[in-house]
């Protein structure tokens, strides 16, 4: 299992038993189930549950982080037919949250999102669990039956007039799944291919319905909110950002995993929950909102604390709360373009400048990488990344730029090297030491 | 109501309008690539963006809809340079190989690139090459050149009905194609030719023929059906290379079927007549032109003096101009014979006389997409009449209920509302049905004739549905004009429209199914009809433009009558060993191509043309040489110096649609009886054998839809007769005539039917379209 050390653990106070501590009856054991049974036996109206959810100011775990509750007060109330629908294609790469929420504490998820369909008026949902994980897929199912047979699903919740079913959906493995609107078109059957926008799933969501479509962590923090009341969550975080959110720490830190922390906690605390750098070494730089999240320098990132608004100030976004730390022997032409080579391979090909862009940008980052590097590069892979973004249907295109220019803005040096001696100015042997995977001086 | 503003010029829109529409009203371009306003929306080129006030990022024109007050700058500099980085995108990877590129000086991609683009590029970068594709034998693929837009595979799905393309793989992996070992078969795929911006898609039978600008272009209209689509033919040194179609919102809108499209081919074929011939003593001559009319008038002037004019008869193909028309029955006429038609295969004439008027579509085409009921009887609609199917097609997905009465089940890619798939011979009692509920339904007395049928639960369902609309139509199509029991079939598809307040009508077979009757190329009283005068034979037969065996309803008979006649006066762009053997004198006359001409279509519609290119080798037009027969066989009035004369006399005027329109009966008596025993034979014409030009027209030969006759019957029917798919069996007609024919699985089929193609040669031997068969495995 994965390490874990919590500030305020919430999220993650069912994953203390490990994988023995996921099933139906430990969860209600940690009082589960009861908030669900609260709103339906108080006959809590939709507006009352929405309105607590805005209170919380819980943003969108997915990476965007629009506020939840009013997304879900967009949902049309007349329209007879709705889907609510959860996006686990965690496929960032760095994230690794929401499979671990879905292996540890299923069903707070599920009633998340049972409590989101009774919200918004739901009758039917959908898990979309990314194809790489597929263990985590049969848990879900595995949850599923047990919320069934428990009457948490189906017809007639315990005895109230909310119906509601939850179906779990597994992707293959492509990014572009992660984006809500290729999710929803993958769900169809169809090639996962992001919708223009507007109509917004609120409004032409799957299968042409009015859809609420969240990330996991979203809809597994809603049990807590509503148990502990919108007001007691926002207060553990600080003002726009409340309550708590799992951070992915990935790199050169002795103790990578989750880390549940209330938003605001200074990312200093955070590096240090996580074992702080491996080896001892210098941080140099820190990816902090998954790999899409433009690059931050350490000095920034040392000042930063860990909530959307002071991450944005630095420069970069929270996004999924992927945290890629790198220390000082990282090669960062290197690293961008493996960042570079993942969003060439997973533009969906739709809109010409992300299809097109990605591929001259990933082709440019490996000539420098392989000494083939010219003076006029960096410039030229500025102009592209300046043509791709925001010229796109989604925001593939923006997130295969902004690795790109903040690499090159934070490190042109180590850039210009590269191109200027046809090498790295990081030595080779560093970089495999740094690695982890070799020692010094082994062949 | 919506105002916006485009580069400081305002205009108002309906709400919903899109800024690409609205712009393109104020006659401002927009550069677009997947855009297209027949297709939905896709917004994947962003070759569009334009800025709009308040918006942070430039906005796709063609998927950002107007609101009120917004402002947009087609030309600002964040306008400009997001075109000018979309279109170095588009370039990176294209190969640019305009040189050796079938589209150069007609694409898109090239225009857009020397408006919109920068004079060089900083890519510098290995190109992408993507493999090429196998889509049949009409549409050529160059994939490395695709943009990825996505218009092939959004006609396939949305216009022809069926999604034969797709795109697979991610990013620049992206690859559009078919499905894995298939091809495009749609009828209509030729389209995707010409909503490909770039040369990715290109025609395989004009590739690498001629270069565009080398091209003449001649506004013509289709020979083939009767919605008598707007082309544009293209010739090169007086050969026709190619044929694009012409806009007309009302008829075709901007599409072509593969007939009409690829037909041309035929007009290039080897079988073309090219020079007036004659047989003597068994014998084929070329003669000269004087030889040939001075041998044909002696001919027919000996017939009327031996046996007296009535021994005369014409045949006169549907796909004639309505000037040969015209010239053809007036010069039988002159003659002194009554025996003319153009009907050539009809089987039931017992509404000569007793019409109200020209029998016609009923409605304008346009009005077609307007009905929100359609019943369609008798029709193998998908290939008989594409472009009305997809007319259709696009009413169901807004919303219109289309239902079906018919022998077969062929799937028309249109969602339907209910279908009855009867027996031939059933399909006037099922109609009877549907009309004896419908007026249940609108509580209003049915005739008595139709009061004693008992209404099966289909004929009900199409009642219900037909009931509910307010704007209904009843179709016939092909097939229910070539019914024995037709008469009944029009009476009864007249009792219905009055019940339901609509209007009914004819799908128009061929390009002058209207102007057949409008140039009076229809017996009068004491003539003989089509059938008729094959049925009882005469001793001289002038045939225009049509190959009898293939054309007729009952090809056999047509060739056993002809061959015994004693003069038969073929006036044909084409020969065929039939033709040579039952033909005493071969007059090569022109095709639509080559002569002026007009064809009144379905609707009514007037629409005339001119040649394309001269008439190749001695080939004459039609109404040159029936003018002069005319002169040489002393018939008064054959004074014309022009088609436009003989269009003057034939319509009285130049009308843009033709008066007289009227599908009304006088006295028609209901014959609602079926007597088949045995297996009944369901001929359809294939499209691709319809007529003697598409018959030649190579590429289309080699189409699936070109595919030879097969024996097809349901499960239930093979199981019978002991029969696997595939089986060889021999098919007869009673008599001697057979024909071994492959036997193949057609589920959609009723019992007791087998079905069997007319027009083509394997088929010939069955004789009549509707008959009793026997089927035995060989």
């Amino acid at each position: 299992m994965a390490l874990i050390d919590t500030i305020n653990p919430l999220l993650t106070t069912g994953w203390a038993k490990g994988d023995a501590g996921w099933s139906l009856k430990d969860y209600e054991a940690r009082g589960g189930y009861a908030q669900l049974k609260r709103i339906l036996a108080s006959k809590m109206s939709q507006d009352e549950v929405i309105a607590e959810v805005k209170k919380s100011a819980l943003r969108g775990r997915g990476g965007a982080g629009f506020p939840a509750g009013l997304k879900w007060s967009f949902m049309p109330k007349a329209a007879p037919e709705k889907y609510v629908v959860c996006n686990t294609d965690e496929g960032e790469p760095g994230t690794f949250k929401d499979r671990d929420l879905l292996r540890y504490d299923p069903h707070s998820t599920i009633e998340g999102m049972i409590i989101a369909a009774y919200a918004v008026g739901a009758k039917r949902g959908y898990n979309y669990i990314h194809g790489e994980i597929f263990d985590i897929y049969q848990r879900f199912e595995e949850a599923l039956d047990q919320a069934r047979a428990a009457g948490y699903l189906g017809d007639r919740i315990l005895g109230s007039d909310f119906s509601f079913d939850l179906f779990a959906h597994h992707g293959w493995g492509a990014y572009i799944c992660g984006e809500e609107t290729g999710l929803l078109e993958s769900i169809e059957g169809k090639k996962g291919q992001p919708r223009y926008k507007p109509p917004f799933p609120a409004n032409f969501g799957l299968y042409g319905k009015p859809t609420t479509i969240n990330n996991t962590e979203t809809f597994a923090a809603i049990p807590f909110i509503m148990s502990m009341g919108g007001e007691a969550y926002l207060n553990l975080g600080k003002p726009n950002n409340g309550g708590t959110k799992l951070f992915s720490v990935s790199g050169h830190v002795n103790r990578p995993g989750n880390y549940e922390v209330p938003m605001g906690t200074p990312f200093a605390k955070l590096l240090e929950m996580a074992g702080g750098m491996r080896g001892g070494r210098k941080l140099k730089a820190v990816i902090p909102g998954g790999s899409s999240a433009p690059v931050l320098p350490a000095d920034v990132m040392m000042e930063c604390t860990m909530d959307y608004d002071s991450i944005a100030k630095a420069g970069s976004m929270l996004g999924s709360g992927a945290v890629i730390v790198m220390d000082e022997t990282v090669c960062m032409v290197k690293a961008l373009e493996r960042l570079s080579y993942f969003y060439f391979e997973e533009s969906c090909g739709q809109c010409t400048p992300c299809r097109e862009g990605s591929g001259w940008l990933y082709r440019v980052v490996h000539r420098i990488e392989h000494g083939e590097g010219r003076p006029e590069d960096l410039d030229l892979l500025n102009r592209v990344t300046d043509n791709m973004m925001g010229k796109t249907i989604c925001a593939l295109a923006d997130a295969a730029a902004f690795p790109v220019r903040s690499f090159i803005k934070h490190f042109r040096s180590e850039f210009e090297y590269h191109i200027e001696h046809k090498k790295c100015l990081v030595d080779p042997e560093v970089q495999r030491v740094g690695s982890g995977f070799f020692k010094a001086g082994a062949a | 109501m919506l105002e916006i503003e485009i580069d400081g010029k305002t205009l108002q829109v309906e709400d919903g309008s899109t800024v690409i529409e609205a712009a393109h009203k104020l006659g401002t371009y927009i550069p677009h690539f997947c855009y297209h306003k027949k297709l939905s929306i896709a917004a994947n080129c962003r070759m569009c963006l334009v800025q709009v006030e308040k918006a942070p990022k430039p906005m796709p024109a063609c998927a950002t809809l107007v609101t009120n007050g917004m402002k947009v700058f087609t030309h600002s500099d964040q306008a400009v340079k997001a075109q000018k980085a979309v279109m170095e995108f588009l370039l990176i990877n294209h190969p640019l190989d305009c040189p050796i590129c079938d589209q150069g000086g007609e694409c898109q991609l090239q225009d857009l690139a020397v408006g919109y683009g920068e004079s060089d590029s900083k890519y510098e970068e290995e190109k992408r090459v993507v493999p090429d594709k196998d889509l049949g034998p009409l549409v050529s693929t160059d994939m490395t050149r695709c943009i990825n837009c996505t218009r092939c595979i959004r006609f396939t799905a949305e216009i022809a009905g069926f999604m034969e393309l797709g795109q697979s793989f991610r990013g620049e992996h992206a690859e559009v194609m078919p499905f894995i070992g298939k091809t495009v078969d749609t009828e209509l795929s030729g389209n995707i030719i010409d909503l490909c911006p770039v040369g990715a898609l290109t025609s395989k039978p004009f590739r690498f023929s001629a270069r565009t600008w080398e091209l003449s272009r001649r506004k013509s209209v289709s020979p083939h059906d009767g919605l008598g689509s707007n082309l544009i033919v293209q010739t090169k040194n007086d050969r026709v290379m190619r044929v694009l179609p012409l806009e007309n919102e009302d008829i075709n809108e901007c599409w072509l079927t593969d007939k009409e499209r690829f037909s041309y081919q035929g007009l290039n074929s080897t079988e073309r007549l090219t020079r007036p011939m004659v047989k003597q003593g068994g014998a084929w001559k070329e003669v000269d032109w004087n030889v040939a009319l001075d041998y044909a008038s002696h001919a027919l002037r000996d017939v009327a003096k031996t046996h007296g004019s009535a021994a005369i008869g014409g045949l006169l193909s549907p796909h004639a101009t309505l000037e040969e028309l015209y010239l053809a029955q007036k010069l039988l006429r002159g003659l002194g014979s009554e025996n003319i038609d153009f009907r050539l295969r009809q089987s039931d004439f017992s509404v000569d006389g007793k019409r109200k008027g020209t029998p016609w579509l009923g409605m304008k085409i346009a009005d077609i997409s307007r009905l929100d009921r359609v019943l369609v009887v008798g029709s193998f609609l998908r290939k008989d009449h594409p472009l009305i199917a997809q007319r259709l097609r696009q009413s169901a997905k807004r919303g219109a209920e289309i239902s079906i009465l018919h022998g077969a089940d062929d799937d028309l890619l249109i969602k339907l509302a209910a279908r009855a798939i009867v027996a031939p011979s059933q399909l006037p009692a099922v109609l009877a049905q549907v009309v004896k509920a419908v007026c249940a339904i609108k509580g209003v007395a049915a005739d008595t004739a139709v009061a004693g049928v008992t209404v099966s639960a289909e004929a009900q369902a199409i009642a219900r549905s037909l009931a509910s609309g307010s704007n209904t139509g009843i179709l016939l199509g092909n097939f229910a004009q070539q019914h024995p029991q037709a008469a009944t079939l029009q009476a009864l598809a007249g009792q219905l429209a009055v019940a339901l307040g609509g209007k009914f009508g004819f799908l128009g077979e061929a390009a002058n199914s209207v102007g057949g009757y409008v140039a009076k190329a229809v017996p009068r009283a004491g003539g003989l009809n089509a059938a008729a005068m094959l049925k009882e034979p005469r001793q001289a037969y002038v045939v225009l433009g049509a190959e009898l065996e293939l054309d007729c309803a009952d090809g056999a008979q047509a060739l056993a009558t002809l061959t015994k006649a004693a003069a038969v006066v073929v006036l044909s762009p084409f020969k065929s060993q039939a033709m040579l053997d039952y033909a005493a004198v071969l007059l090569p006359v022109s095709p639509f191509s080559e002569t002026s001409g007009t064809f009144v279509n379905t609707e009514g519609r007037v629409q005339s043309f001119y040649a394309a290119a001269k008439p190749l080798g001695e080939t004459r037009p039609a109404w040159k040489v029936l003018r002069v027969l005319g002169n040489l066989l002393g018939v008064a009035g054959f004074e014309f110096n022009s088609s436009e004369d003989v269009r003057a006399e034939a319509l009285g005027g130049t009308p843009d649609f033709v008066s007289g329109l009227d599908n009304g009966l006088d006295g028609v008596a209901l014959n609602l009886g079926a007597s088949a025993n045995g297996f009944e034979r369901l001929a359809d014409v294939p499209l691709h054998f319809a007529d003697p030009l598409v018959r030649r027209a190579a590429a289309l030969q080699q189409t699936r839809d070109a595919a030879a006759p097969a024996a097809l019957m349901n499960a239930a029917m093979l199981a019978k007769l002991g029969l696997a798919a595939g089986d060889r069996t021999r098919v007869g007609a009673g008599g001697t005539a057979t024909a071994v024919l492959t036997a193949q699985l057609d589920a959609g089929l009723p019992d007791s039917v087998v079905r069997v193609a007319a027009a083509h040669t394997d088929t010939v031997a069955l004789g009549a379209m509707c008959s009793v068969l026997t089927v035995e495995k060989v």
